[in-house]
């Protein structure tokens, strides 16, 4: 582990890779497929020098379940997959969030639907933020939008997860995951965490611990899943981030997330050159969303544009979260290449009316 | 007094809820009785499957963790990957490995993972009600075979030990029964040979049962036993059908 504050010049997927081992994961499991293979390449050949575990599983089912076992150890364990990847697991992931399970999911994400292609696109922000699979539950969902945060935020999310006893994912995208930026490689302090006394070791010197997500009892899934209820609202008081640029006296903010905050802030200086007073407000944690801070701005601020690289999703969380005075305007494209500053530019001056 | 016979420490004392007649509780017994054996309660952890064994935490008096339907022997290998030194089996019906699970099945297997699966093939899906098993005999009736299983419609029992034996990375594989008490000692042998695989490091051990489940078969107890002997076995014959003796690498 290098922890000196040197820079070097790494893939997204790679500084995910690099973050896992920083934070102490040592398991991988995972299935290939592009645009993330880095990640499992790198780890196939760093995990095992380490003492760590590395499988290639014959399928993301199987990944995630190799996941779900590990982490009931109590140990740090992470997948990584794309979006049909990403899919296949979300049984699995509703089993984690049911038996309260901490895991780094690493999603990649390509453009679908179906086998869709390989290009870059922010089509999954439903799937990634509502749940994904059966049931009411959530996972934390965090948006880097460069290479150092895709570092940073991978720390987090191993901390998050264990705070929370809860699965914690990356929403990438393919543009995310294939460039190179400079990173430091030096992992942020960890968060105090609580003990993981509910792991599965084996019963030495204690009662037996279960893990399960089957309550059939009267009474008894109720009450578990207000518990859950109560860890997600829990989670919106506490872990909310986001970045704000030229909001203060902004008239028209820009909303984006990922990939897509990285053109808006584009157009924040073309408008800025021009003399629009044009803010960017980019959420970090997808969940929980950052509603409080988007509704105080928009006590002041009446003109939301927000940008997405699908056809209308995240603005959906927008509208719920902005003053109902505010207007909220939408720029979308479905994948297949992000559009330009000038074009999303354009979409800003018409808003601006 | 003198105890010539008792409940194995590894199992809780409460009443199964199996039906009468169903012989899992029996298997539960062996496997309890093969992790007293070895004294390694408290190194072992279960992993319970979608079925009617999924309330073996109510039973055992061990760690378990429940997997989703099909996917224990996956989660299984995520628990003995992160804790090399801990016992670790599942115990799974033959709709949870047979059929939605045969992958993780097969290729846990084919990895070598060193860790047991106990495998209850009563040919019929018990939790849900009787529908048709992928061990369902040809001309059984179940709930969704009403005019008895048909190979050209649903093609033929799977023989999940004699699968498993072919695969390189398996180290013993059996399929055993407890119909009557010779079957029931073999049965028991065969557990214990299971576990002692696992912890002699040599590799991956699965141990087949047979199990009467008189409740979907429309059987009484014991024409539910009979049926094992004169329908099953025929079908699923009982043996050993691979034992390595080291942990030997092609």
């Amino acid at each position: 582990m290098d922890q000196s504050a040197e820079k070097i010049l790494v893939k997204g997927n790679e500084a995910i890779a690099m973050a896992a081992i920083d934070s102490n994961c040592l398991l991988y499991f995972g299935y290939p497929i592009t645009p993330q293979n880095d990640i499992p390449e790198y780890l196939s050949k760093h995990l095992p020098p380490l003492g760590g575990e590395f499988i290639q599983a014959e399928s993301e089912i199987a990944s995630i379940n190799l996941l779900l076992g590990a982490s009931a150890t109590g140990k740090r364990a992470m997948t990584s997959s794309s979006s049909p990847g990403i899919s296949l697991m979300q049984e699995g992931i509703s089993y984690m969030a049911g038996s309260e399970l901490p895991a780094v999911i690493v999603n990649i994400s390509r453009s679908g639907p179906g086998l869709g292609g390989i290009s870059p696109s922010q089509g999954d922000y439903f799937q990634a933020t509502r749940g994904g699979g059966h049931g009411d539950y959530r996972v934390i969902v965090l948006a880097p939008s460069t290479v150092q945060e895709m570092y940073d935020l991978t720390c987090l999310a191993f901390d998050l997860a264990d705070k929370y006893r809860n699965p914690a994912m990356i929403l990438g995208d393919a543009l995310l995951g294939q460039m190179k930026e400079p990173l430091i490689r030096k992992k942020p302090p960890s968060l105090p965490l609580p003990p993981k006394d509910w792991a599965l070791t084996g019963a030495k010197g204690r009662k037996p611990n279960r893990i399960k997500s089957l309550y059939l009892q009267e009474g008894e899934l109720t009450e578990h899943n207000w518990k859950l209820y109560q860890k997600y609202e829990r989670m919106k008081k506490e872990e909310v981030r986001f970045e704000c640029v030229g909001c203060e006296e902004a008239d028209l903010v820009i909303v984006a997330f990922g990939s897509m905050a990285r053109v808006a802030k584009t157009v924040v200086e073309l408008a800025r050159e021009e003399g629009m007073k044009v803010g960017l407000f980019r959420p970090i944690t997808l969940f929980p969303y950052p509603e409080k801070p988007l509704y105080e701005l928009s006590r002041r601020v009446k003109r939301f544009l927000t940008v997405e690289l699908n056809t209308g999703q995240m603005v959906e969380d927008v509208k719920l979260s902005v003053d109902r005075e505010a207007e909220v305007y939408f720029y979308g494209k479905p994948p297949g290449a992000l559009p330009t500053p000038e074009e999303v530019f354009e979409e800003v001056k018409k808003s601006m009316g | 007094m003198e105890f010539v016979f008792k409940r194995p420490e590894s199992l809780i004392d409460v009443p199964f809820h199996f039906c009468p007649g169903c012989h899992h509780g029996i298997a539960h017994r062996l496997v309890a009785e093969a992790i007293d054996y070895f004294k390694i309660r408290e190194k072992t952890i279960g992993v319970a499957s979608v079925g009617c064994s999924v309330f073996m935490y109510d039973y055992f008096d061990i760690d378990v963790l429940e997997a989703p339907h099909g996917r224990a022997s996956a989660v299984a290998s995520g628990v003995k990957r992160a804790l090399k030194d801990r016992i670790v089996f599942t115990y799974q019906g033959d709709g949870d490995l047979g059929a939605i699970g045969i992958a993780e099945g097969i290729h846990t297997a084919n990895r070598g993972e060193p860790i047991t699966l106990i495998f209850a093939n009563n040919g019929i899906y018990g939790m849900t009600g009787g529908q048709m098993a992928p061990t369902t005999l040809l001309g059984q009736k179940t709930t969704t075979s009403p005019y008895g299983r048909d190979f050209t419609y649903d093609g033929y029992p799977i023989r999940m030990a004699e699968m498993m034996a072919t695969l390189e990375g398996s180290a013993f594989v059996a399929r055993v029964a407890v119909n009557n008490p010779a079957n029931l000692m073999k049965a028991k042998k065969a557990v214990r040979k299971a576990f002692q695989m696992q912890i002699e490091g040599i590799g991956f051990s699965f141990v087949e049962f047979l199990l009467a489940c008189p409740t979907n078969w429309g059987l009484s107890p014991l024409e539910a036993n009979r049926r094992v002997e004169e329908e099953m076995i025929p079908y699923f014959p009982l043996g050993i059908f691979k034992e390595r003796k080291m942990a030997d690498y092609l």
